[in-house]
């Protein structure tokens, strides 16, 4: 068993009267690519939140790299190595491609008060950028503006700027979401090319994607997460059948 | 387009490179260090007059496109710093220290602590919350001012004596003080050009086009728009003092909040993010509203629609017109 880098303690969360996490349990070992599915509502945005730091939780305890990130602000977490995309892409819209990415590599590569030298003519902003924008496919787009990028390629650039600062997990919240069915399929190349090399949590509704590459799926309804296995398990689970997968989609 | 894809003015371009807005730059530049020779042979002192005050209203600017253009800070109080500035330099002359040395760094560091203090409690918020906060700091200081009695209160204060510099410059030559405002204005924009392109004026551009993704990708971003604010405060607060030795007299209506309307009416008019936007909107601005008071008392019945019209129809103000940039 690999050292876990995640593990989530009962973690919850009530927005009013719904509750948006209900215990949240889980341990992801390192290396691990994990798959977060359920219906719309059940808890998969606020779990992203509750991890990334935007959201407080009510209680529980989450721990990364052995060290608790429960209270940590937000760029700290992502400072030590958690690094997430975004499900609405939430690009610098007037930079272009390679200064997206070479700003995510900045804010890893020690502080920012520096006035002087032009940030767009340092290597060692500008290099890393352009090998994670190769990583994922957008080499030639490199010098476009985000505003002419077209969706599928900004979720492109999502994940290059999540890989850029060098991450040790990341936090996919719905990459595939509208991308086509070639964007789709060239996305899960990349993801299967990271697992291992990266700790990964994927939420997805792709269902096919998700049994294509998670190692394991957890399962959430109503904040809380019903079963989590490898996907022969969750496949024929009664209470996941049930619950969300249906006959039919638990045949494909 | 930011303007980093803009051709630094540099020596040794060739004429061939000149875009509209290379263009319209270095003939604002060379109209501007023209004149003084202008003034000198026409005998017309009011034009110098005119211009020192277009000048020293451009650094107030290019201080504020700093924070609102490349920072997405619009702080409706820029006015403050202006008065702090010049107050430094009126009070402390008429406490009987003339130095300059003494008093420009007075004038800035005060400009800058006031801007911290303001960035501190003002940069937690945003939009309209931002804007109303700033304002209600401005007219704190305004109304601070009026009762400052010993310093004229309302009435204003008249400084005898510019700033001193001894054997450096001599400030009551007014043709020396217009080339030191208008050398400070270029330098000031030189710098503001190396910041906004650095590594610190990446983060800050970024967190005005979207603040939770940069903290997403790690950045506390709060610090280094603080740091920007105090920035454009001491910077503004060194417009302030040359302000005061220009005109030779403080008021409380140096930083009257319609002041603080006007240094946004020429970022904008000159255009936010535009290296020479400042300069060029603050003499659009001075020289519409000069020629207009001259022609009816009711000048700002034109200047305010004008201006409107210019807000609405041209966004990325008169770098846009010329650039054909219009996002704003």
């Amino acid at each position: 068993m690999a050292e876990v880098l995640l593990e989530i303690e009962d973690l919850t969360k009530r927005f009013g009267g719904v509750v948006a996490a209900d215990g949240i349990s889980l341990a992801l070992p390192a290396g691990e690519l994990h798959a977060i599915i359920g219906p719309n509502g059940a808890g998969k945005s606020t779990l992203i939140g509750q991890l990334t730091g935007e959201v407080v939780p009510d209680s529980g305890r989450i721990r990364f790299g052995g060290q608790e990130i429960t209270s940590v602000p937000v760029y700290r977490r992502s400072q030590l190595g958690l690094a997430r995309s975004f499900q609405v892409t939430t690009l610098f819209p007037d930079f272009t491609a390679l200064d997206n990415v070479a700003l995510s590599v900045q804010a890893h590569s020690g502080h920012s008060f520096r006035f002087w030298r032009k940030a767009r003519r340092e290597a060692q902003l500008r290099e890393p950028a352009q090998i994670a924008l190769a990583r994922v496919g957008l080499a030639e787009r490199a010098a476009s503006l985000v505003a002419d990028l077209g969706h599928g390629e900004r979720r492109q650039l999502e994940i290059a700027m999540a890989l850029a600062g060098g991450p040790r997990m990341l936090l996919l919240d719905e990459p595939m979401a509208g991308m086509g069915p070639e964007e789709s399929a060239r996305l899960v190349e990349l993801l299967r090319a990271l697992k291992g090399a990266i700790t990964v949590l994927l939420i997805e509704h792709d269902i096919d994607a998700v049994f294509a590459l998670a190692d394991r799926i957890s399962v959430l309804v109503y904040g809380r997460i019903i079963a989590t296995g490898d996907p022969t398990t969750i496949r024929s689970d009664p209470a996941v059948r049930e619950a969300y997968l249906g006959e039919g989609a638990a045949d494909g | 387009m930011t303007v980093a894809s803009k051709p630094p003015v540099k020596p040794g371009w060739s004429f061939g490179v000149i875009t509209p807005r290379v263009g319209l730059n270095i003939a604002v530049v060379a109209t501007l260090a023209a004149v003084p020779a202008y003034a000198a042979l026409t005998g017309n002192t009011f034009a110098l007059t005119l211009f020192t005050r277009v000048v020293i209203l451009a650094i107030a600017a290019l201080s504020l496109n700093l924070i609102m253009g490349f920072g997405g800070m619009v702080s409706f109080g820029h006015a403050a710093y202006l008065g702090i500035g010049g107050y430094a330099v009126g009070i402390l002359a008429k406490e009987g220290i003339g130095s300059g040395f003494v008093q420009w760094p007075v004038a800035i560091g005060a400009a800058a602590l006031y801007a911290l203090v303001v960035g501190a409690l003002s940069l937690r918020t945003r939009g309209v919350y931002f804007i109303m906060i700033t304002l209600a700091f401005a007219q704190m200081i305004y109304y601070v001012a009026i009762g400052l009695d010993r310093y004229g209160g309302d009435d204003g204060l008249t400084i005898y004596h510019r700033s001193q510099f001894d054997g450096l410059i001599d400030l009551s030559n007014r043709t020396a003080f217009y080339y030191l405002c208008f050398g400070l204005l270029l330098v000031g924009i030189y710098l503001v050009w190396r910041i906004v392109n650095s590594r610190f004026g990446m983060v800050i551009q970024g967190a005005r086009s979207n603040e939770r993704r940069m903290r997403a990708i790690g950045f506390p971003t709060f610090r280094y728009r603080l740091v920007c604010f105090v920035i454009a405060g001491a910077m503004c607060g060194l417009a302030g003092a040359l302000l005061a030795n220009h005109t030779d007299f403080i008021s409380p209506a140096m930083m009257h909040w319609t002041r603080s309307g006007d240094l946004i009416v020429m970022v904008v008019l000159g255009g936010m993010q535009a290296m020479f936007g400042p300069l060029i909107g603050a003499l659009t601005f001075l020289i519409l509203e000069e020629g207009l008071s001259r022609l009816t008392e009711y000048s700002n019945l034109i200047l305010g629609p004008l201006l409107l019209v210019v807000a609405i129809s041209i966004r990325g103000g008169i770098d846009g017109l010329i650039t054909g940039r219009r996002g704003g």
